[in-house]
């Protein structure tokens, strides 16, 4: 099947890493993978942040980007559910666009991707993706299915962890008392790795435990699902 | 204040902070436990929904209908257009009833309009016969919260407030002996005072008939024992049909308190001229910005809001903060959409921003009020206002011509990796604000779209 990659702004700039596993995998099961280079940004955060006309240009260009695409693919929920859920009313259309893990578990039907991960993780279930795009179980069926891995518990998972885009600076502590919980949760856990399927989310969550030096990483699910060590 | 400036005493006061995660999180679980059993429940999530949406989009008609119903059964109703307008009406009525106090039975409309304070400029005492709004009245603080106005307060404090204001002595913290002072100071009030206010949950414009839910009978009180009942409610409670009521209170008993069915539910239609029950009832239709809301085709659906606080309960910044923070009638997820609207996008400008948009309001909403999608819509019309933090818009747009241009964007990909911020350096403000608790990320050394261009392309 042929897939177009959406990268996603923040991906791209900074967490090439998770890119790269997600084409990994992607080709892994039989896709085929572009990279269509005109994408830049969905419009999430001019949306979210009370600047429509702008999120609708974004998205305009975004469609235009990803024209012709029978499938595209991203590792954001948050990303995948503004496009899936607002650009409707906002530009008239919807892509045909998955995250990561729907794509993986409900279109193509695997659950298994051949992966192994030799670490204890916790897994935090990214609102976007709980709420909005609903991706169910996905994920954590994926996860179920990677070798050696040690899946614990995390108290409150469903809880946001604080971070809301521009939230996390317009309202810095409250944010911060949200991400003190969640961090204190994942200390709980006793895992050594916290997993999402949104990067921004893990942003939040890994610049907080980098803070404190907590010596627990942030690895996106797609990384996790591409590693085969 | 702003929200971010009021919710930071908030965030800093532990007491009040495990007050509220205690109380936030015993209310969580009894709703999903409850909600739990009712197999149909997201179908009659959707039928609260079309009930109230039906009553809104005929508003104007099921208004006259619910007037000529409540005056064929001997009742008055009086049309306040706003909060001055409720408050003169319910002060003549008390009046003119003979009498300079009233009981009140817990109103949210009446805290919206200030009753208690302009019933007193008016020289008439209002004595709230709620046992929180009694804890409240007395601390002379404000509610926190919906339906618990005094969740803020643990048995201690009040313990230590009755003491020092009810003239109690010895009492222990136990709920039971706390309930059973207060019961002392208000049954007094019950059998002496000739006139009571309360709210409405539902009107019912097919009979008439005004539905009221509470827990302690204070309510049932109220309305049966003065001979003069006065009603204050928002425009937006009346439901077309009897049968309705059917529907609209199972959703809020288990949304709001999370039982099957509220321990008290009164109905009552018009007045009785056999003396079982006040012989006067005065119902006051209250709009106060409520039209306006409901012109606005986002922002209506606001309205459809039966007051059961569920969001409150679920949403990760109220347990945090508490209900003082949003500086409103209304506090929680649903204060954040319906205070600005009714009371000025200006006052509350803070207030759409004061969410992630993290859903969980929406998920339990049991009348289905998109939250997220009318803060959004609010961002925007506080951004249209003028009203946003300064040099967001420049900052905003700043960025936006970067995503709409490849070469613009590959450009500052290049500036982020040299650890410039070029076009964004008014982007220093907010670096700062996250960089209060949390590290940035570090850019790498190669972009994806760097790494696809060489390896793969």
């Amino acid at each position: 099947m042929r897939v177009a990659l959406f990268i996603t702004c923040l991906n791209d700039t900074f967490f090439p890493a998770t890119g790269r596993a997600t084409v990994e995998v992607l080709e892994r099961v039989g896709c085929t993978v572009s990279f269509p280079r005109e994408q830049t940004c969905c419009g999430q955060m001019h949306l979210n942040t009370g600047y429509p006309a702008e999120a609708a240009r974004l998205a305009r260009r975004q469609l235009r980007a990803l024209a012709g695409a029978e499938a595209i693919v991203t590792p954001s929920a948050s990303c995948a559910a503004t496009m899936r859920e607002h650009y409707p009313e906002l530009v008239g259309e919807a892509p045909p666009v998955h995250d990561l893990c729907s794509f993986l578990v409900s279109e193509l039907g695997v659950e298994d991707v051949g992966a192994r991960f030799p670490h204890s993780v916790a897994y935090h279930p990214t609102c976007h993706s709980l709420r909005s795009l609903q991706l169910g179980d996905a994920p954590s069926r994926l996860l179920g299915k990677v070798r050696e891995i040690d899946l614990l518990e995390l108290a409150e998972a469903d809880s946001c962890c604080g971070f809301g885009g521009t939230f996390a600076v317009k309202n810095a502590d409250v944010s911060t008392a949200m991400l003190t919980d969640k961090i204190g949760h994942l200390l709980n856990s006793g895992a050594e790795v916290c997993t999402a399927v949104d990067n921004s989310c893990l942003m939040h969550i890994g610049g907080g435990l980098r803070r404190l030096r907590a010596g627990v990483r942030t690895v996106h699910l797609a990384e996790i699902l591409a590693a085969q060590g | 204040m702003s929200f971010p400036t009021a919710a930071k005493s908030a965030l800093a006061n532990p007491q009040l902070r495990h007050n509220l995660a205690r109380a936030t999180r015993t209310i969580r679980a009894r709703r999903a436990a409850v909600v739990s059993e009712v197999a149909d429940w997201e179908r009659q999530r959707e039928a609260g929904a079309a009930i109230k949406d039906a009553a809104l989009l005929d508003l104007d008609r099921q208004l006259e209908r619910l007037e000529a119903a409540v005056q064929a059964a001997g009742g008055s109703v009086h049309w306040a257009p706003d909060a001055a307008a409720a408050t003169a009406i319910i002060a003549r009525l008390v009046r003119a009833a003979g009498s300079t106090e009233a009981i009140k039975v817990k109103s949210m409309a009446s805290e919206e309009i200030g009753l208690d304070e302009a019933l007193a400029a008016a020289g008439i005492t209002a004595h709230e016969t709620d046992l929180a709004e009694l804890i409240v009245q007395l601390g002379d603080d404000r509610p926190s919260h919906i339906l618990v106005p005094a969740i803020h307060r643990n048995r201690v404090e009040i313990r230590d407030l009755f003491e020092a204001k009810l003239g109690e002595r010895g009492l222990s913290p136990e709920p039971r002996e706390l309930a059973a002072a207060a019961r002392r100071h208000l049954r007094e009030r019950f059998l002496s005072v000739g006139v009571g206010i309360s709210g409405a949950n539902f009107a019912v414009a097919e009979t008439g008939a005004v539905c009221l839910v509470e827990s302690e009978g204070n309510g049932r009180m109220c309305t049966t024992l003065p001979h003069t009942l006065i009603t204050l409610m928002g425009i937006e409670k009346v439901v077309p049909r009897f049968a309705d009521l059917a529907t609209m209170l199972p959703l809020l008993a288990r949304s709001a308190t999370g039982e099957r069915m509220n321990p008290y539910t009164s109905l009552w239609t018009g007045a009785r001229e056999d003396g079982d029950g006040p012989r006067d009832f005065h119902l006051v239709l209250l709009d106060n910005g409520r039209t306006d809301v409901l012109a606005d085709a986002v922002g209506r659906q606001s309205l459809r809001c039966i007051r059961c606080s569920a969001c409150l309960n679920v949403c990760p910044v109220y347990e945090r903060t508490g209900g003082h923070a949003y500086e409103s009638t209304y506090p929680g997820p649903i204060g954040a959409i319906l205070s600005p609207q009714l009371s000025g996008m200006r006052e509350h400008a803070s207030l759409p921003a004061a969410s992630t948009l993290c859903g969980a309001c929406y998920e339990v909403c049991p009348v289905k009020i998109d939250i997220p999608a009318v803060l959004v819509h609010l961002r925007a019309r506080v951004v249209a206002g003028g009203q946003a933090p300064r040099g967001e818009g420049a900052a905003m747009r700043a960025l936006a011509r970067i995503l709409l241009s490849r070469r613009g964007y590959e450009a500052a990909q290049r500036a982020a990796r040299h650890g410039e911020l070029g076009p964004g350096q008014r982007l220093l403000g907010p670096l700062a604000a996250w960089t209060v608790s949390r590290e940035l990320p570090q850019a790498p050394a190669q972009s994806f779209r760097g790494w696809w261009h060489e390896h793969r392309a």
